[in-house]
């Protein structure tokens, strides 16, 4: 029988156990978040949507190359602030559902749909889940851009952006951007807009990620822009061979080599 | 009316520390609200649109927090489509106010909305009711909110007066919001109103550089100088999607 009684319902000794912890001046491990810049661009025939590449654990830059431009549906692409672990999670969701919600459908997937589906689970959990998102696609009711915020908030509108980054980003935009531009006028405002977020913020970095979505195609460009290259260093810094002089050598011999020697006989198994 | 009490709001959560008002009128109501929606000092969004269509003659005026007002707004939306759908007619208006203050007064711990409800039904006419922090309803001739409406409540008491037709109440939102979003840091951009009545619902437009001005204070250190008249703003009417 159980020694330990156990009493129904949930157990919050755990909390205490953190509480106490955080009392003792051990903070709370740190998550990995994608202190970002994401933007997003409504153009004469569709929607282009950028990413940075940096993701950050506090002070260190924990991968100078991640995606932050996830898929929803083929017509449909989302970008992710925040936690990384929520972002990325709540996409492949929603991702999920989506599939799902075309399937038993039988039609295309629109965007409002995503952008219900998110805004409604990140209201759920009352901004515990820390994802940040712009969210773009082209469906049968036309372009469609979105910012959702992590507490489920949503707004609709022609060019927006996100993450740590937003500020250096919204600035050019809010200079450059005009109405009905042409593809390749749309793709280099994007550009310009993440690349004021890597070089001004110092939570963004390394590349741009570009996607362009259209009523026809979906073309992902990633790493459309490479500004952080790591070049060949100018001197070598590493001591020349035979700097550190030695007086004596001994070679050792690191391999284990066994014999066996057989006792009695007959006994062994038989291999061949 | 309370003011809102941004200390429960969550950290980073994006506000609308909003100017909004909606004012009956013989045959109808004017709503109206400003466009700025905030995280912290930073202008999320510059054109917010926090005129939302409840059903085809029921609007809200939403300030507070913008995730949950665009939820509770979201929910009584469906729960008037059931309404007309199982009826067979349109909600009246109170019946809308009320969902909105049932959802608003049993979820009053969790939630930080102040919401005005208006628009005409054919019970009533037309009506406008107040929600404010803890989930109250009060019907009133004219109701303001968000943070700027603390600023102009002498201006609406001493203005406002009964039988006003719709150009008249149409000035008195444009200028009630226009000194709301002048002296409220959290309120400005551009006006946004509604015309509701039993016609139909007409979106009506103030460009930010084209509010009704007042006294903007120069006078006193400026040279005096012939009367200038300042021009007369104009109200455009926005195409609906």
């Amino acid at each position: 029988m159980a020694s330990v009684f156990s009493p129904p319902g949930f157990d919050f000794s755990n909390q205490l156990r953190n509480n106490f912890i955080a009392e003792k001046g051990l903070p709370l491990p740190k998550a990995t978040s994608t202190g970002t810049t994401i933007v997003g661009c409504l153009f004469e025939d569709g929607i282009v949507l950028g990413a940075d590449t940096r993701a950050t654990e506090g002070p260190i830059v924990a991968d100078k190359n991640c995606e932050k431009i996830h898929y929803i549906t083929e017509n449909i692409r989302c970008c992710g602030a925040g936690t990384a672990a929520d972002t990325e999670f709540t996409t492949a969701l929603i991702s999920s559902n989506m599939e799902m919600h075309s399937l038993s459908t039988g039609r295309k997937p629109r965007v409002v749909t995503a952008m219900t589906m998110l805004k409604q689970m990140l209201f759920r959990y009352q901004g515990q889940v820390g994802a940040a998102l712009v969210l773009g696609g082209v469906d049968a009711t036309g372009p469609h851009l979105f910012t959702i915020h992590p507490h489920g908030s949503t707004d609709k509108l022609p060019y927006v952006t996100m993450g740590s980054g937003s500020l250096a980003a919204m600035a050019v935009f809010e200079s450059g951007w005009k109405a009905n531009m042409s593809r390749e006028a749309a793709l280099q405002l994007v550009k310009d807009a993440i690349s004021a977020g890597i070089f001004n913020d110092l939570g963004s970095g390394s590349n741009v990620d570009a996607c362009i979505i259209t009523a026809s195609h979906t073309e992902m460009l990633r790493n459309v822009e490479m500004p952080n290259v790591r070049v060949q260093k100018e001197r070598q810094y590493g001591f020349r061979r035979g700097t550190t002089a030695w007086k004596s050598e001994e070679i050792r011999n690191l391999i284990v080599s066994e014999e066996v020697t057989m006792l009695g006989g007959g006994d062994e198994m038989d291999t061949t | 009316m309370e003011r809102i009490d941004y200390q429960q709001l969550k950290a980073g959560e994006v506000n609308l520390g909003t100017s909004i008002m909606a004012v009956q009128f013989s045959n109808g109501v004017v709503i109206g609200a400003d466009s700025r929606t905030t995280t912290g000092s930073y202008i999320a969004n510059r054109v917010t649109d926090k005129l939302t269509h409840v059903h085809d003659r029921v609007y809200c005026c939403r300030s507070g927090s913008a995730a949950d007002t665009q939820a509770v707004a979201d929910m009584v939306t469906y729960y008037m489509q059931l309404y007309s759908q199982s009826t067979g007619t349109p909600p009246p208006v109170h019946t809308a106010a009320s969902v909105f203050q049932k959802i608003c007064y049993e979820n009053k711990d969790q939630l930080s909305a102040g919401i005005i409800v208006a628009g005409w039904d054919k019970e009533v006419g037309p009506s406008v009711y107040n929600i404010p922090l803890g989930g109250g309803l009060f019907r009133q001739p004219w109701a303001i909110g968000g943070s700027g409406s603390t600023y102009v409540y002498g201006y609406c008491d001493a203005t406002y007066q009964e039988g006003w037709g719709r150009d008249e109440t149409v000035n008195f939102v444009k200028n009630t919001l226009a000194l709301a979003m002048s002296r409220d840091g959290s309120s400005g951009g551009v006006i946004r109103m509604c015309v509701i009545t039993e016609e139909g619902v007409e979106r009506l437009f103030v460009p930010g550089n084209e509010l009704p001005k007042f006294w903007q204070g120069t006078e006193v250190l400026a040279a005096p100088k012939g009367k200038a008249v300042p021009p007369e703003p104009q109200v455009v009417p926005m195409a609906v999607e």
